[in-house]
């Protein structure tokens, strides 16, 4: 396990605002890391999925953003937790195409392929909590 | 807070450049205002210029492929011009290759592209055209 390095910051996310603001900060953090145009532009996308839906999903929550270091590379860490109904099927939820409501079905698989790490933490009734990391090169 | 997107007429053409960073529901509204606008102006075509837009989500990604059906529905033809290259990579790993929604590399290039198809479409018979218009 990583110990992170700087001191986190936390997001509120309960508005459509919420989204647009996880994305400002995401891009900040993702240019202080100096992740490549590429990466970053890819970073901010899988977080707008995610912030999307902690909102709309997990009925609002929260991003805790933070750059990380780990033998000699750095990256960003985002973490988006609700207490909402939890995904009963993971490997459902994983799959392209799928949708529980309006989306198009490809937020959760999407957002995974974008990132380097991803880890899904999901409790029915309690919660789900998305971690993803992408590394500078 | 709402951010309404301008929609600018330029013959028989709208133009959206998108210039902010919107919210969901300023991304709805657009595609409201734009549907609505095709049908006031008659126009047809549609162009979307995205080449301040950073990031292209799923969410903003079926808002185009919509506005692209929706026009077409209106009898008006919708082109999105300006993507970034870090865009477009990112859109096909996430899984939205944008399949039904035509692109042209610059405004210039797509407007073009939108008279192209009226002088096809004017020449394949001028009758019934002038009367679908009338």
């Amino acid at each position: 396990m990583t110990g992170p390095s700087r001191t986190s910051e936390v997001l509120e996310i309960t508005t459509t605002a919420g989204v647009v603001q996880a994305r400002q900060q995401v891009r900040v953090l993702a240019q202080q890391c100096r992740l490549s145009l590429v990466d970053q532009t890819k970073l901010i996308t899988a977080a707008s999925e995610l912030a999307r839906n902690t909102l709309v999903h997990g009925g609002g929550g929260t991003m805790t953003a933070l750059l990380v270091e780990e033998r000699a590379r750095r990256g960003v860490r985002l973490s988006f937790a609700d207490h909402g109904p939890g995904i009963a099927d993971v490997d459902l939820a994983l799959t392209d195409g799928w949708t529980s409501g309006t989306g198009m079905g490809l937020g959760l698989s999407g957002s995974k392929r974008l990132v380097d790490d991803f880890v899904l933490d999901t409790t029915p009734g309690e919660g789900t909590t998305v971690t993803i990391t992408k590394w500078g090169r | 807070m709402t951010e309404r997107v301008p929609i600018l007429r330029i013959r028989q053409v709208l133009l959206v450049s998108i210039q902010t960073d919107l919210d969901d529901q300023d991304v709805l509204l657009l595609q409201d205002d734009l549907a609505q606008a095709v049908v006031d102006s008659g126009a047809h075509g549609v162009v979307i210029d995205i080449t301040a837009v950073e990031i292209v989500d799923s969410f903003v990604g079926r808002m185009l492929a919509t506005i692209a059906s929706l026009s077409r529905l209106l009898d008006a033809q919708t082109v999105l011009v300006g993507m970034r290259p870090a865009v477009a990579i990112t859109l096909v790993e996430l899984g939205l290759s944008l399949g039904g929604v035509r692109t042209a590399l610059t405004l210039d290039k797509g407007l073009r592209m939108l008279e192209d198809d009226r002088v096809e479409r004017g020449s394949e018979g001028t009758a019934p055209d002038a009367v679908a218009h009338a």
